[in-house]
């Protein structure tokens, strides 16, 4: 499947800013993040088509997900 | 910090000095010195702008001391934008020399006879108060010049600007830098009018031969600033997020999430985001030869703040704030960094708080004095202000005002004050906030972004109403009491989720006074502070109905997720219920 993703801060170093993916079906945002080699504690907020997932969310054709690592401000 | 200095503004004669001792404000700083003096000796049904009115000024508990992260400081009036209690909070350095020089806070009192204008010297042989004519309608930043020629650049300031001056509601009072600039604002409530009521245009602080205040038990207080300290360095919020990429950090995860208010609080998504982002900014300014990591004041660990220079490498502004990116950017359509930063400066120059400008500018546009998205014009409404034309006079009178003059139903504001960078309907706790805090509309007040959002101190959905009235209500409390200390209010993100770091901070505090101060001792100070505010506003003529958020966030759907406010007015008005 066909997925469209955004890296945010300090995860796009090395990696990338916004990158369409193909990956296997029935893929977790789990199985994103480790073949983004994205340490876990660094991968902090997730975002599914805006909605807040978590690593175990599944994830399906034409999502976009956004990642960001612990962040704040105000 | 055992006086309080009074000066009566509107004494026969001129201003006239007397320095107080703590009597029943001991033991209290920063907000809760302000609020504790504003709610005890100002009538709650005075004129703002009035001789009734005071403008109190009050580092915090630890502010002068050797703990990090502890120059803030707070400036508490009746407000003449809310009507209501005001306590509206700045960096810089002002707090730590004020701390030193030995008082809890200055008062001004009554107002100088209409056309007069002053200056007040404070350093460690007393107060001395001139006479400032050649100071009236000087901006910011040419005021500081001049003062810089006469006083040299070791004093910290106080000032207002021209919009202070001709009391506009949205009027700030500036605080300066460590470069010795004015970019540090207690932006809100129009605190910088009052001061111009007053007839006081700048406080001049010298600490010139003063130390560091001491605390009772130096060791123990060291102890645990080095904890707090290491507390703040390893968190990943503290430590790694705001001194990389500052407040703005925010731009693309409010974004992202769809509550990121645009064109006038219609949509939650802004197209042009990456062109403002805290990524962005920070490339700009490393490339530019500015600086991304900065402090606002010495003793500052977290530095969110930076330096932010022109296409030709000369100095701008500081880095623009999260809220005022959003203000001027996504809320008026515009996505450019120049502009912003550009509005950033000619805000600090003239003394606005960027947040109201940037709401009155996206309901001026929305009214179509401009379009959305017009730069210059944006830049030149702005100017408008610090020519003190009758639109210019509007415009800085903040976005509530603004609407009513041009018609606009559409205005985003709570007890007159406008919203900040995080729309309600997409994040329902900060909602809770806006409509029922103290101060109007202020997302400080009670940061409920940080769980709603940011996954910090847990997570309560930001799409729908449960769980918001609570976590509001604990965060209220909590920044009540922070508000307190001097301490800045970004050591929240550590301290909500690392209890040996806030048990340091009140390790801090208890070393420092050879006090036995617990959590709940904290916590009861908030809610000290709290009480005291919703009196003063209930007197004021606040009821309920003031604690509600604009009608159209209750039935305008705001898209991409298609949401109105939830949370129902019986829980709105059991926040307080404590
Ligand atoms: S973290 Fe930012 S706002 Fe807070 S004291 Fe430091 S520079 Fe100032």
């Amino acid at each position: 499947m066909k997925l469209r993703v955004k890296l945010f801060a300090t995860l796009r170093n090395g990696r990338f800013d916004i990158k369409e993916m193909e990956l296997p079906d029935e893929c977790k945002v789990l199985d994103l993040i480790k073949l983004l080699k994205i340490d876990q504690k660094d991968a902090a907020i997730i975002f599914i088509n805006g909605i807040h997932g978590d690593f175990d969310s599944l994830l399906k054709e034409n999502d976009e997900v956004s990642i960001f690592p612990p962040v704040g401000g105000g | 910090m055992d006086k309080i200095l009074r000066i009566d503004m509107g004494a026969p004669g001129g201003p006239k000095v007397k320095v107080d001792g703590l009597g029943s404000y001991a033991g209290l700083g920063g907000r809760a010195l302000t609020s504790m003096i504003v709610a005890t000796e100002v009538d709650p049904m005075a004129n703002p702008l009035g001789a009734e009115n005071k403008l109190v000024i009050a580092p915090g508990l630890l502010s002068g001391t050797a703990a990090a992260m502890s120059g803030r400081i707070s400036i508490g009036c009746k407000s003449p934008l809310t009507g209501g209690i005001k306590e509206a909070n700045a960096g810089g350095q002002p707090a730590q020399v004020l701390a030193r020089l030995g008082y809890a806070a200055i008062v001004l009192e009554g107002n100088a006879p209409e056309g007069k204008l002053y200056k007040v010297y404070i350093n460690k042989e007393g107060v001395k108060i001139e006479p400032a004519d050649d100071y009236k309608m000087l901006p910011n930043y040419d005021l500081i010049d001049k003062i810089k020629a006469s006083y040299g650049d070791k004093v910290a300031c106080i000032s207002i600007g021209p919009a202070g001056e001709m009391k506009l509601s949205a009027a700030s009072i500036a605080c300066t830098d460590m470069e010795f600039r004015p970019t540090r604002h207690a932006g809100r409530g129009g605190v910088g009018a009052v001061m111009g009521a007053k007839g006081v245009k700048v406080i001049i602080l010298d600490d010139s031969g003063l130390q560091n205040r001491e605390p009772k038990d130096p060791e123990k207080f060291r102890e645990a600033n080095k904890k707090w300290v290491d507390g703040l360095r390893s968190h990943s919020v503290t430590g790694t997020a705001l001194p990389t990429y500052g407040t703005n950090v925010l731009s693309n995860i409010i974004n992202e999430s769809g509550g990121f208010p645009t064109r006038n609080f219609k949509e939650g998504k802004f197209e042009g985001v990456s062109a403002i982002s805290g990524e962005t900014f920070a490339d700009i300014e490393t490339k530019r030869g500015g600086n991304p990591t900065h402090g606002c004041h010495r003793g500052c660990v977290i530095r969110c703040s930076g330096i932010y220079v022109d296409k030709n490498g000369n100095y701008l502004t500081k880095q623009p704030e999260y809220e005022t990116v959003w203000a001027h950017g996504a809320n008026c359509g515009i996505d450019d960094p120049d502009t912003i930063a550009m509005l950033d400066y000619l805000d600090d120059n003239y003394g606005l708080d960027t947040i109201d400008m940037g709401a009155a500018i996206g309901v001026a546009m929305e009214a179509g004095i401009i379009p959305f998205g017009d730069k210059e014009g944006a830049i030149n409404l702005i100017k408008e202000v610090g020519k003190g034309s009758y639109l210019g006079r509007i415009i800085g009178s903040g976005a509530a005002v603004t609407a009513k003059v041009f018609g606009v139903e559409r205005a985003p504001v709570v007890k007159g004050q406008a919203m900040p960078a995080y729309d309600p309907r997409a994040i329902q706790g900060i909602g809770v906030t806006y409509a029922t805090s103290t101060m109007g509309a202020d997302h400080t007040a009670g940061y409920c972004i940080a769980t709603n959002i940011l996954k910090v101190g847990g997570f309560v959905d930001p799409l729908k109403p449960e769980g918001q009235v609570e976590l509001s209500r604990n965060l209220q409390i909590a920044t009540a009491a922070v508000d307190s200390t001097g301490m800045c209010l970004f050591i929240a993100f550590a301290i909500l989720d690392q209890p040996e770091t806030f048990q340091a901070l009140i390790d801090m505090i208890n070393a420092f006074y050879g006090l036995n101060l617990d959590a709940d001792g904290v916590a009861d100070l908030g809610k000290k502070v709290l009480k005291a505010e919703r009196d003063f506003n209930k007197k004021a003529g606040f009821t309920a109905a003031h604690d509600r958020l604009p009608k159209y966030f209750y039935t305008e759907k705001l898209p991409p997720h298609n949401v109105v406010f939830q949370v129902t007015d019986e829980e709105l008005d059991s926040v307080f219920n404590f």
